[in-house]
C-alpha cells in the first residue's frame, strides 16, 4: 500500500484535469503538533498541500451544506455517513460530489496526549508505522495508536466510507464491538437521582458557547432555536435550567441524524459529556426503530416517518 | 417549618395538558358539557395537532413551574391530518425516554390518546395523572428558581 497522502494528491490533481470539481475539501498539516487543519483547494498545484494522517480528526462533511459548486470532499467513515444524511435530507446533489474515500484506523485523541504527558510542551508528534512519537521541551515519548483512540472510534464498525466515488488504499477489517452501547445500559440502571445528578453536573460545566453545535455536521440550520430572540424559544443564560434543556434539545434534534463522529466533544472547550445523550438516542432509535444513521441515502430519516404499529407502550 | 407543612398539605400539582383540537380538546369540552367530575388540576392548551408538540413545549412547561405534563391527542387513524399523531408517536418514544434517562421522574410526562367522544376516558386520564403526579410531588428538576 502506497502512501495514502500521495495518492490523495494524486486523485485530487486528477480531477481538476478532467474538470470534474470546482472544490476539494480535504486537510493539510496544522501549524501546531498533533494537528491537521481542513483545507480548501481550488487549483490542481495546490494538491499538494493535502495529506492523511491520525491527524485527521474533523468531519469535513460538515462544510458541504455550505459551499457551493463542484465539490470533492475526503472522507472517512464518519464523513460518508454524514454526507448520507445531507442526501437524505435534500441538503446536497449527488451530481455535485465527488468522494474521495478513506478507510479510517481511528484518529488520534490529543486530549488524550496532552494528559499523558504530565508536564511540559508539546513541540512535535510524528507518526510512524508503530505508534507517534511525541516530542516535547526536553522529553519524548512514543506511544501507541490504539491508546490514543477517542470512545466514539474505540466503538466505531464504521471505518470505511459507506459510499464513495475513488477509494484511496484499501479497505480495513471492521471492529467487532461486542456493545457498543454498553455504557449507556449501565447509565439507565442507575437511579434517577443518580441520572440527574450526572446530567446536571455535566451541564453547569457548559459555557453555552454552541462549539458544539457549530462543530456538529448536521446542526445545519440558517436559523438555530438557541439564535433566535423573536420568539425567544428559551432563556439564553448560562442558569443552569437553560443549559439543561439547551442540550437535551441540541441532543434531540439530532436524534437519528447522529453519526458518532465525536465532533461536538472535540469542539467542546469545557469537556461536557455530550455523547452521553447523543449515543442515548442512537439506541433507542435502533431499538424501537431498527435504524441506524448513515446508512442507505434513500431511507428517510427516523423521524420524519412512521409505521402504523410503532411501539407504543409508553402512551397511557 | 409549619407553614410548609400546610402548604405541603394544601399542594395541589399543576399539569399543563396539550391537548389537540380536533380530539382530545373536544373530548375535555365533552366531558365538561357532561359536567364529569375530575381533579381541577389542569390547565390546558390546545394545540392543533399532538404533531405540533415540540418537545421543547415540554420541557419550558416544567422549566415555568409546571408539576406534570400531558400530551394528547387523536387515536392512531384518526389524525384530522392523517399522520400527525403518528409521527408525534414516534418523537414522544424516542423523547419520554431521554427525559427519563437525564433523571426527570418517570410520570413527570404523559401521553395519551382521547378521542372527542370519550368524555368519560378524559376524565379518568385526568384523575388518573394527578393521582400519579401527586404521588411524585411538586416538581424539582428543570425547574427555573424565581428571584424572591
Amino acid at each position: 500500500m502506497g502512501d495514502p497522502s500521495k495518492q490523495i494528491r494524486e486523485a485530487a490533481r486528477k480531477l481538476f484535469e478532467e474538470d470534474k470539481v470546482d472544490l476539494i475539501i480535504g486537510f493539510e498539516d496544522g501549524s501546531l503538533p498533533l494537528r491537521a487543519t481542513p483545507c480548501f483547494i481550488r487549483k490542481g498545484e495546490d494538491a499538494e498541500r493535502l495529506v492523511w494522517n491520525s491527524f485527521c480528526e474533523n468531519n469535513l462533511a460538515t462544510y458541504l451544506p455550505k459551499k457551493k459548486g463542484r465539490i470533492g470532499i475526503v472522507a472517512k467513515g464518519c464523513d460518508s455517513r454524514s454526507i448520507v444524511g445531507f442526501l437524505k435530507e435534500k441538503q446536497i446533489d449527488r451530481e455535485d460530489l465527488v468522494v474521495i474515500g478513506l478507510p479510517c484506523e481511528g484518529m488520534i485523541d490529543r486530549k488524550t496526549v496532552e494528559e499523558r504527558m504530565e508536564e511540559g510542551e508539546i513541540i512535535a508528534a510524528e507518526e510512524g508505522p508503530d505508534g507517534i512519537v511525541v516530542k516535547g521541551t526536553d522529553f519524548q515519548e512514543k506511544m501507541k495508536k490504539e491508546d490514543l483512540l477517542p470512545e466514539s472510534c474505540r466503538v466505531c464498525t464504521h471505518r470505511n466510507p459507506v459510499l464513495y466515488d475513488v477509494l484511496i488504499g484499501e479497505a480495513v477489517e471492521e471492529q467487532k464491538v461486542a456493545d457498543p452501547f454498553g455504557p449507556i445500559r449501565g447509565f439507565e440502571g442507575k437511579t434517577a437521582e443518580e441520572r440527574w445528578a450526572y446530567f446536571s453536573g455535566e451541564t453547569e460545566k457548559c459555557i453555552r458557547c454552541y462549539a458544539c453545535r457549530n462543530a456538529c455536521p448536521i446542526c445545519y440550520c440558517e436559523a438555530c432555536y438557541v439564535d433566535s430572540s423573536e420568539p425567544q424559544w428559551f432563556g439564553k443564560s448560562i442558569e443552569s435550567t437553560d443549559t439543561q434543556i439547551f442540550h437535551i434539545v441540541r441532543a434531540f434534534h439530532a436524534a437519528g441524524r447522529c453519526v458518532d463522529c465525536g465532533a461536538c466533544i472535540r469542539a467542546c472547550p469545557v469537556d461536557v459529556d455530550l455523547r452521553f445523550l447523543n449515543k442515548k438516542i442512537e439506541k433507542d432509535i435502533l431499538e424501537l426503530f431498527s435504524f441506524e444513521a448513515g446508512e442507505d441515502p434513500d431511507r428517510p430519516p427516523p423521524l420524519t416517518t412512521y409505521k402504523q404499529d410503532d411501539p407504543e407502550g409508553f402512551i397511557k | 417549618m409549619e407553614t410548609e407543612e400546610a402548604l405541603q398539605a394544601s399542594w395541589e400539582p399543576k399539569i399543563v395538558a396539550f391537548l389537540c383540537n380536533w380530539c382530545s380538546y373536544a373530548g375535555a369540552d365533552l366531558a365538561g358539557v357532561g359536567r364529569l367530575q375530575y381533579p381541577p388540576t389542569t390547565r390546558t392548551i390546545r394545540v392543533p395537532c399532538s404533531g405540533r408538540v415540540d418537545p421543547l413545549f415540554i420541557l419550558r412547561a416544567l422549566q415555568n413551574g409546571a408539576d406534570g405534563v400531558l400530551v394528547s391527542g387523536c387515536h392512531p387513524g384518526d389524525c384530522h391530518y392523517l399522520s400527525g399523531n403518528y409521527t408525534a408517536r414516534r418523537r414522544f418514544a424516542v423523547f419520554s425516554r431521554l427525559l427519563e434517562y437525564v433523571g426527570i421522574e418517570k410520570g413527570r410526562v404523559h401521553f395519551s390518546w382521547v378521542s372527542a367522544a370519550e368524555a368519560g376516558r378524559f376524565a379518568e386520564l385526568i384523575t388518573e395523572v394527578t393521582e400519579e403526579i401527586r404521588k411524585l410531588g411538586p416538581a424539582k428538576r428543570l425547574v427555573k428558581k424565581k428571584v424572591e
